[in-house]
């Protein structure tokens, strides 16, 4: 396909590999910030193409290992009521909660269906007028302007049979939230790119300056992540700490303008709690108290309900790139795809599921 | 969950511009896609497409700089060395 080809040439990724190689004199250690790279460096075996001394970490931007686990009890909660229709993208149903995950709650006869758009779920709600359909709102900034739409046309039908669940995360703050832990050892950033095409490049700017690191916003396919961390390194290399856009066919600075405007009518920045991690301060959006009729927590009371985490899992520390997945004591023994600990083992996005898929023969 | 595909527009209905949407096409695949975010796309355009929505329409110099950058640093590598 157009735009995907292209950027798996393995031509031109062997190249970019001898070109990093050229300039890499010292050992540094790069985070990609989205799950989606981290799964496209681990399938396509791209850590292993780069010289010893460059080290990937993989970041906190799987929206499905960071929602917390406090959501996806209340998730469960509203989802088992009867006479609720309950929406969500297909990564949340594994998810685990305390004892059991969205799955089970189908399983055991709740009305859970997986939807691919948030549009989706307002339809079902226009088809069954007599049922309360709640949609699950995750994601970062590249899946709010979808959610935002929803909220948007749902007040304007007068959809009173619908709500939300909403947990959505921003990027930049876990991005600090990485470089203020005291074991940091992130020393460059390859930053999300589709979180960039929604957001622009701006907020990255402080960030670069305050810690001094190189950001460079980038793609998913194989060549724009090595383009991606040849830029990242040549930054390092020569001292520099800036912002940088690889992904300039769908990256603009000023991100997209439309999307923008709807998110900011619809949500407010609010601190949130990361699975693994904790809470996080400015890292969320909420809905404002305009469109708060559409919060599903108030209108099914679940609102003050909080959860302490199982300290079995240690995926904070595979979140924040401190912990490689197979140096946590569980993995691919007690925890498996099939019977996960914790939510990082579930998404193709989350690194101990990437490891466990492409990595655990050969280890 | 930040996947976005790249598709290419094949339609538009505008009569509403809040559910300006299209189909486009996915490799051969026509999917419905809501074009509200991407005002500024036409027919034929190539859309960044995120749970039914368009996020980005596809900078096709932007695209074409990128896939020369590694000529770009190929003549650089040759520049410092020679
Ligand atoms: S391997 Fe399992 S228990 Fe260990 S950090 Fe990953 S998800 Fe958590």
């Amino acid at each position: 396909m157009k735009h995907i080809d292209e950027y798996r040439d393995g031509t031109a990724a062997r190249a970019y590999a001898e070109a990093i190689a050229r300039i890499t004199t010292r050992p540094w250690t790069i985070m990609e910030v989205c799950g989606g790279q981290t799964h496209s460096i681990v399938k396509f075996g791209i850590d292993e193409l780069l010289p010893p001394a460059v080290t990937l970490v993989h970041g906190p931007g799987c929206p499905v290992c960071v929602t917390a686990l406090e959501y996806v009890e209340k998730a469960i909660e509203i989802a088992s009521l009867p006479g609720v229709l309950f929406c969500s993208f297909g990564d949340m149903l594994r998810v685990p909660g305390i004892s059991r995950d969205l799955l089970s709650v189908k399983a055991s006869g709740g009305d859970v269906r997986i939807v691919y758009s948030p549009l989706d779920a307002l339809r079902l709600a226009a088809d069954h007028p007599d049922r309360e359909v709640v949609f699950f709102a995750v994601g970062f900034e590249t899946t709010a302007p979808a959610v935002a739409m929803a909220a948007w046309q749902a007040v304007r039908q007068g959809a009173r049979n619908f709500s939300m669940l909403v947990s959505h995360v921003r990027v930049p703050p876990a991005m600090e939230a990485v470089l203020s832990s005291p074991d940091n050892r992130v020393q460059g950033f390859l930053a999300a790119g589709h979180v960039c095409a929604v957001m622009g490049t701006a907020e990255y700017g402080p960030i670069a300056s305050r810690y001094h690191i190189p950001i460079v916003v980038t793609g998913f396919e194989p060549v724009d992540i090595l383009q991606g961390l040849y830029m990242c390194l040549r930054q390092l290399e020569q001292g520099r700490a800036e912002v940088e856009n690889q992904y300039s066919r769908s990256v603009r600075p000023e991100g997209n303008p439309a999307a923008r405007k709807l998110m900011g009518e619809i949500f407010r920045v609010v601190p949130r709690k990361w699975r693994g991690i904790g809470e996080i301060a400015q890292s969320g959006l909420g809905l404002r108290e305009k469109y708060a009729g559409l919060d599903a927590e108030t209108r099914f009371g679940v609102a003050h309900r909080t959860t302490e985490e199982p300290p079995e899992c240690r995926s904070g520390l595979v979140l924040q790139g401190i912990l490689k997945p197979r140096e946590c004591p569980e993995f691919g023994t007690r925890c498996t795809p099939e019977h996960p600990l914790g939510a990082t083992m579930v998404s193709s996005e989350g690194a101990c599921a990437a490891y466990y898929h492409y990595r655990r023969r050969r280890s | 969950m930040c996947l976005a595909v790249p598709g290419k527009i094949e339609s538009i209905d505008s009569t509403d511009p809040v559910f300006r949407s299209g189909k486009v096409n996915f490799g051969g695949i026509l999917k419905e896609v809501n074009l509200a975010y991407v005002p500024e796309a036409n027919i034929g355009d190539y859309v960044l497409v995120h749970v039914g929505f368009a996020i980005s329409t596809i900078d096709e110099a932007q695209a074409k700089e990128t896939l020369s950058y590694l000529e770009e640093i190929d003549r650089l590598a040759g520049v410092e060395n020679g």
